[in-house]
């Protein structure tokens, strides 16, 4: 039996795949192109193969700053989210404050990076800045520009500062939507505040709550700007994360295709462990279905 | 178990109300005997939930006490009141089993793992959903959730009393009856107090010992199905239980004349002193159509407009002099061509200003 083709359909289409080419692929083929080639400039391109990406990989500053990367990640994630749902939960859910404590949410958001990183940069001076300042009265040793610790800390600090806001925007517009019933419910059934989180609330947010662990880890991982605005990636390399260590590489050296190859790894690494991450939370709470019965 | 009263309730949304309108609830009393089915039968907007709420102590009531066996409980939580309440639309806990959902409240409360295995084992049948037990409750249809968040209230044998906020409406029809049916056993083998929020008469008065039939925040009448059927004692329960519902037009009452429109009808009791509006109202189901011959003084002609076949019954919708009457006759009976309405002197009720009035024998 042969099947009709409607192969007018591809014209829908066509407009979308130019511009993705366009905007995504092509450039992404370039990045391949340089990968596998070197160049002294003028043009001229001499066949590598794999070799940048094996001297990448085998790198120690390459290492250093996946290390450096991983380890940001995880702290912006252990802190973040938590933080973003404690604080979607006591915001208020009807009301005058509403709209008030979501725009004062949202405010950081509306701020570009580098702005951000301008802010905290002179805030944590120990000169002029209010909180550099502040801490240098107290007796602290404060100094983001000399002490690894403390060029840590501000950027952490910065970052909770500055997305927090994205996580509790998000559980906020999940938790809202849990209807009335279910609350009622769990006061007739005489659960306490505890539960009506671990069995109602979480599981009802569960999937905004992947959106959001999936942007802020994509995000934190990619991170360039504030670090490179705060420390320029110093001090010494303490901050230099894959990012800043790229574009030292690509603009500051010239080294087109390590740096090419590198973003390829990085950007592979990114894709894995948002993968990672997707499967683990799709499938968290999952293992007590019967496998016949189909999902919802 | 306990006897729930409700002492002079009245609720208002609005903090600070002004007048009469403001109301959800006004000025409710009532006693709830330990161990009835009650429906609470009313249109959508009548404040029956307001009132479920209040009385399981979801809501805390503007005005009033509400009294458990003669203890003040009107400040209290629900989990105080231990009283169970099952919603409109299922509740289940979608990370957890069947059997996890129906254990919850026992959980909370610190019932012994054995006693909860062996209630919900019970439970488990009485709904069957036994060969569920085991499974992740999300992937359920809706009325095994609805199963599941009855399940829930009538697990705990201890409570004070089980309210249903329309507990059916998302559930098949043939599973309904069944459900219904399921429910109404279970009172009688395990003797709660069961209170049923409904809109649906069918459902109250198959359900329910008592009905109590509500009006914009007000309780028009509490009574048997009987009685509510034979004695509505308002217009409103006449029209609204009933299908179709009670006939209802102006007409005049001098002892025990009535006249209506060119008509005199001879009542079986009089009435004296009626002041402000008259009304008739008499079941359809208390007419009989016949021919002019057999009419004679009494019948009023009828203007034919429809006839429906119900199964067993036919209803014939039509007229007398402009005033629109329905009336059920048997499946099997002619209808005259040229039909008189002959109405049961017995059966016409009376109502001055909306509310029924008893005549003097």
């Amino acid at each position: 039996m042969s099947k009709p083709f409607n192969n007018k359909a591809w014209l829908f289409v066509l407009p979308v795949f130019v511009l993705v080419a366009i905007s995504a692929i092509i450039p992404l083929m370039t990045v391949v192109n340089y990968s596998v080639q070197d160049t002294f400039g003028n043009n001229v391109f001499y066949w590598a193969g794999t070799e940048w990406f094996i001297e990448v990989l085998h790198s120690s500053r390459f290492h250093d700053a996946l290390g450096r990367n991983l380890l940001f990640s995880a702290i912006i994630l252990a802190i973040e989210i938590p933080l973003g749902i404690c604080i979607a939960l006591t915001l208020p859910k009807k009301g005058f404050w509403v709209p008030v404590c979501l725009i004062l949410m949202a405010l950081p958001l509306l701020i570009p990076w580098n702005v951000v990183g301008t802010i905290w940069q002179v805030f944590g001076r120990a000169d002029i800045g209010l909180l550099g300042n502040t801490l240098m009265k107290l007796g602290v040793d404060y100094n983001y520009a000399t002490n690894v610790f403390d060029a840590w800390a501000t950027i952490i600090v910065m970052d909770v500062w500055h997305w927090t806001s994205l996580v509790v925007l998000l559980c906020y517009a999940g938790l809202v939507s849990i209807p009335e019933a279910y609350y009622q419910a769990a006061r007739i059934d005489g659960a306490s505040k505890w539960k009506v989180f671990r069995y109602i609330q979480l599981p009802k947010i569960k999937r905004v709550l992947l959106i959001a662990v999936l942007l802020r880890f994509m995000d934190s991982f990619m991170i360039y700007t504030e670090p490179f605005v705060l420390t320029g990636g110093g001090p010494g390399n303490s901050t230099t994360f894959l990012s800043i260590d790229l574009v030292k590489t690509a603009i500051g050296q010239f080294d087109l295709g390590p740096a090419a190859a590198m973003s390829l790894i990085y950007f592979l690494i990114v894709l894995l462990l948002s993968w990672v991450f997707y499967t683990i939370m799709e499938n968290y709470g999952a293992e007590k279905q019967d496998p016949r019965v189909e999902q919802d | 178990m306990a006897q729930i009263t409700l002492d002079q309730i009245a609720h208002s949304f609005d903090p600070n109300p002004a007048s009469d309108a403001d109301y959800a609830l006004k000025n409710i009393d009532y006693r709830w005997e330990d161990g009835g089915a009650y429906a609470l039968l009313g249109p959508s907007g009548c404040g029956k939930t307001t009132l479920l709420n209040i009385i399981s102590g979801l809501l805390t009531s503007s005005n009033g006490r509400v009294l458990y066996d003669n203890n003040d409980m009107t400040l209290l939580t629900p989990e105080q009141r231990n009283i169970a309440q099952v919603f409109q639309f299922p509740v289940i806990y979608d990370t957890m089993t069947v059997a996890e959902n129906l254990a919850f409240p026992l959980v909370n409360r610190g019932v012994d793992r054995s006693e909860i295995d062996k209630r919900v084992a019970e439970m488990l049948q009485t709904l069957e959903l036994a060969d569920k037990a085991n499974r992740r409750a999300q992937g359920l249809t809706a009325d095994e959730k609805q199963k599941i968040s009855l399940g829930r209230g009538l697990v705990r044998y201890d409570v004070s009393a089980i309210l249903f906020d329309e507990p059916l409406t998302v559930i098949d029809p043939h599973m309904k009856w069944q459900l219904r049916t399921k429910l109404k056993s279970l009172h009688e083998q395990l003797g709660h107090t069961m209170i049923y929020v409904t809109h649906d008469q069918t459902e109250a008065l198959t359900f329910a010992d008592k009905v109590v039939v509500m009006l914009e925040g007000n309780v028009l009448q509490v009574g048997t199905p009987e009685e509510l059927f034979d004695n509505p004692a308002h217009t409103f329960v006449g029209y609204f239980i009933g299908s179709p519902g009670m006939n209802i037009f102006p007409g005049t009452v001098s002892g025990k004349s009535l006249r209506l429109g060119s008509v005199d009808v001879q009542l079986s009791k009089g009435y004296s002193n009626l002041i402000g509006k008259t009304e008739i109202g008499i079941r359809p189901e208390f007419i009989t159509l016949t021919s002019a011959s057999m009419a004679g003084s009494q019948g009023m002609k009828f203007n034919l407009e429809s006839i429906e076949d119900v199964g067993r019954q036919k209803i014939v919708r039509g007229n007398i002099e402009g005033m629109v009457v329905n009336v059920i006759v048997t499946e099997d009976s002619e209808i005259p061509s040229e039909p008189y309405a002959i109405l049961d002197p017995e059966r016409v009720c009376v109502f001055q200003d909306s509310f029924l009035v008893s005549g003097d024998s």
